[in-house]
């Protein structure tokens, strides 16, 4: 108790914001830990967010180890992991527990929780002008029911039979039956169990952001004068308030099939030569399901990506944002898009070939809108004054990589390619591209962009520009060889391809991906330093908009306490791209029209 | 932090007011049923996908043909068409209490409250019957050329087609998705009705505490309106696929 007193007596002495309007007695529990504050929530998410991807990558460190030096051992992986590195080499069993972890950790933890969770709550009411999220309340327990299932997640790394092992997709029956494998015992049940606590953090959160966004923009902040990053994290909130639940119902269904001896998603199973009582289920039927979800999911963590960067490039180019309508217009198209392509994950179920062909077009009308969002950003680029801020390499970094990925995803939305390159390295670089890289480098850019506001400081440039260079040419090092090896036919999920003559050829390859995989990752301890050191050390910020922005949220004092805005809320008058328009660098929202004013 | 003052005169779309004219907390409310339908679709859509992929079905009209202090009935859907009416009447008390609280007359909410949570626990304890007659009563099944009993679960069926055995007609097990749809669906449904009941008490202390009076509106009783109006209509569509298909 006495420590709790002393650090709010530190706090008080050391409080930046000891003198705005708003402020409540508040005490280092209420202010940092159950803190109803939308800024503190948004940092809350962020660093569980950094922590989960520390994990996450370390992991993908580890089964790299196993994919490029197959045939080696390393004691020290026994010292760190035990039994599941006996001799020196990871288990199979526990190389897929990574993997499956891996995917679970980036995709839902990492990218939906770390990247929307921080981003939505630390911009939408800075950008809207709204002194909080509608009800801070509920956006509290959205980080608490986050933090829960991150436990329950993390402690699923610990049980004695280890954690889910597979995949992140988590098809039955593998994930169906306990006896299928060591990780479809309590670590299946704990996946099942964190994840439903996911699905409540994620709808309480996306219930607030969508209701603040429509409800409580400030006056004249009408839709369309929104910045693109709230337009892109409402559509966002909403594929996860409608996509979230059918997982809900597919993860309750299988912890019955699990728990309780039902059969939806079992028929027909033998067991070690012995028949289950199982009938009737259909495991086809938990991939629908699935990626009712999952497909949505990817949307969930590219578009806040997508209206940072479109942000972000336009700040930084100095010029307004290229064609704003058509932006907003083809996030909506994605948005409605990405409910109707889900079976282009299951070309090769069985599904009837006919309706395949309705899928497979749904899914290559995707490229029209991405098409025109990367006309646009590359037109904002064109001939514009660019500042090569850290945050601006990163925006510019993720339109190359959703090129460059995007334009795998039109080979892989081909039913009858899909056939050949399904389950094969060839999905896994076209996917770690276009969602995971391109989104982490959306991430990345909101960070180094907005750091200033969130901590009154700067990121240390010089750190980011090492991290930024290594981590896009690593990037493209490490996927950019995995698509010959899909095209080849090289299988993804497997432990070992030594045994195989014709990936034989591939071994020197694995090997180099493995290398320059644990150079990124190391990389990303320099930001993560870079992060810490300069939320405590980091250069000052002493303007209150060091990026000569539009937007609301520089417009609040350089730290800002609970409540945002010291006094009346400004009004909006413009759009939030008014750059370099009638010889004037920028114009911010709260600017009124000025008589004379030209139309753009 | 609730809606800024309204501004008159400005149009509703263009920020510093609700769209909608309705707080916050009703747009929530709207999402959250939203989702909350995507989850009943997505059971719905599955059972059906299952069941029309078996050659056999239960027939409704004999799996629920019982009612409560009746001895072995034969009253096809009575039972389940009066717990269907109990609920719809907790809808129509519930729209009275909104009513009652637009008129902010306390003692009317507290009083149609009352009903909607006693139909409500009604509805519940049907369902509780219901499930008890199924999960304890016995019925002939054919089983691997023997007579067996057969209660109904999530893993037993005997209501599967009927064969001629020693010169008399007998099931043989049906399909098991019957009994694990029914018991998930309903279950999941019950469990809903179950929260719904525990806000509605709330709502109805807090009435009776007139935190609502001093409020100056029940928009609360609303919120909650919403959500038991919404439970009540995913049980038409229980009913209609469980019951009447």
């Amino acid at each position: 108790m006495s420590n709790v007193l002393e650090l709010q007596e530190s706090d008080v002495h050391h409080g930046h914001e000891a003198h705005h309007e708003h402020h409540h007695h508040e005490t280092f529990i209420t202010k940092y830990v159950f803190s109803q504050d939308h800024k503190m929530i948004a940092k809350q998410f962020l660093i569980t967010g950094m922590i989960w991807a520390i994990i996450g990558g370390l992991f993908s460190v580890l089964f790299r180890l196993q994919l490029g030096y197959p045939e080696s051992t390393f004691p020290w992986l026994e010292d760190l992991l035990g039994h599941w590195a006996k001799g020196g080499k990871i288990l199979p069993e526990f190389y897929y527990a990574l993997v499956t972890m891996h995917g679970t950790i980036l995709v839902f933890f990492v990218l939906t929780a770390g990247l929307s969770g921080t981003f939505a709550n630390f911009l939408i009411p800075l950008q809207i002008g709204a002194r909080d999220m509608a009800s801070p309340l509920l956006n509290m327990l959205s980080y608490w029911f986050f933090f829960l299932a991150s436990i329950i997640m993390f402690s699923s790394l610990f049980v004695q039979t280890g954690p889910a092992s597979g995949g992140w997709t988590i098809y039955p029956p593998l994930s169906a039956l306990g006896d299928a494998s060591s990780g479809s015992k309590i670590g299946m049940d704990l996946w099942l169990t964190s994840m439903a606590m996911f699905i409540v953090s994620s709808l309480l959160g996306g219930l607030n952001y969508i209701s603040t966004i429509l409800n409580l923009r400030t006056k004249g902040m009408s839709m369309t004068r929104m910045p693109l990053t709230i337009w892109a994290l409402f559509f966002t909130a909403v594929l996860g308030v409608l996509s979230f639940p059918v997982l809900l119902s597919g993860a309750i269904l299988l912890l019955f099939d699990r728990n309780l001896g039902t059969s939806f998603f079992l028929s027909d199973i033998y067991v070690n030569g012995k028949i289950l009582p199982n009938e009737g289920g259909s495991a086809i039927l938990f991939q629908h399901l699935f990626w009712f979800l999952g497909h949505p999911e990817v949307y969930i963590i590219l578009l806040p990506a997508m209206g940072m960067s479109s942000e972000i490039i336009s700040v930084n180019s100095r010029k307004p944002i290229f064609g704003y309508m058509a932006m907003v217009g083809s996030l909506f198209a994605i948005a409605i898009l990405a409910f109707l392509v889900w079976a282009h994950h299951m070309f090769v179920t069985g599904l009837n070939p006919f309706l395949g062909s309705f899928f497979v077009l749904l899914t290559l009308l995707i490229a029209v809108p991405s098409a025109i969002k990367v006309f646009n950003w590359l037109t904002t680029l064109w001939r514009a004054n660019i500042r090569f801020t850290p945050g601006m390499l990163f925006a510019i970094g993720f339109v190359s990589l959703f090129i460059s990925g995007g334009l795998t995803g039109i080979f892989l939305g081909n039913s009858a390619l899909d056939i050949h390159l399904h389950d094969t390295y060839f999905v896994v670089a076209h996917f770690h591209i276009v969602m995971g890289v391109a989104s982490f480098f959306g991430m990345f850019a909101g960070v180094y962009h907005w750091f200033p506001k969130m901590y009154g400081r700067y990121l240390n440039n010089t750190l980011a520009y090492i991290h930024f260079w290594i981590t896009i040419i690593g990037a493209y090092l490490i996927f950019w060889p995995m698509h010959y090896e899909g095209l080849a036919g090289m299988p993804r999920r497997y432990y070992d391809f030594s045994g195989w003559e014709s990936f034989k050829m591939f071994g020197g390859l694995n090997e180099f991906i493995s290398v320059v995989a644990m150079i990124v990752f190391a990389a990303q301890l320099l930001f993560v330093l870079n992060f810490f050191h300069s939320i405590f050390k980091g250069r000052k910020v002493t303007t209150a908009n060091p990026w000569g922005a539009n937007t609301l949220e520089w417009t609040t004092p350089i730290r800002p306490g609970h409540g945002n805005w010291v006094g009346e809320i400004p009004e909006v008058y413009r759009g939030a791209y008014d750059y370099g328009k009638d010889g004037r660098e920028f114009i911010p929202q709260t600017e009124p029209v000025g008589e004379n004013e030209s139309h753009h | 932090m609730s809606t800024a003052a309204v501004q008159q005169g400005t149009k509703w779309w263009s920020g510093g007011r609700s769209p909608f004219n309705a707080s916050y907390g009703k747009v929530m409310m709207w999402y959250f049923l939203m989702s909350d339908a995507f989850t009943f679709g997505a059971f719905l859509i599955s059972y059906g996908t299952i069941r029309f992929s078996q050659n056999h079905w239960v027939d409704p009209n004999h799996v629920f043909n019982s009612f409560p202090f009746a001895g072995h009935t034969n009253l096809p859907l009575a039972f389940v068409s009066l717990m269907t009416f109990i609920l719809i009447a907790s809808s129509v008390t519930m729209v009275l209490a909104v009513h009652e609280g637009h008129k902010m007359n306390k003692a009317g909410v507290e009083k149609y409250m009352l009903w909607t949570i006693l139909g409500g626990l009604c509805f519940l304890g049907c369902q509780a019957w219901e499930w008890t007659h199924l999960l304890t009563g016995q019925h002939e099944v054919l089983v691997n050329g023997q007579l067996e009993y057969w209660n109904t679960t999530v893993a037993h069926n005997p209501f599967g087609p009927e064969v001629m055995f020693n010169g008399k007609e007998v099931a043989t097990p049906g399909p098991i998705a019957f009994g694990s749809y029914f018991f998930e669906i309903t279950g999941f449904h019950g469990f809903h009705v179950f929260s719904g009941i525990i806000i509605n008490i709330i709502m109805y202390l807090k009435t009776k505490m007139s935190h609502f009076e001093q409020r100056g509106h029940y928009e609360m009783i609303e919120k909650a309106g919403l959500y038991w109006h919404f439970v009540d209509l995913v049980w038409v569509f229980v009913f209609l696929c469980f019951y009447l298909i």
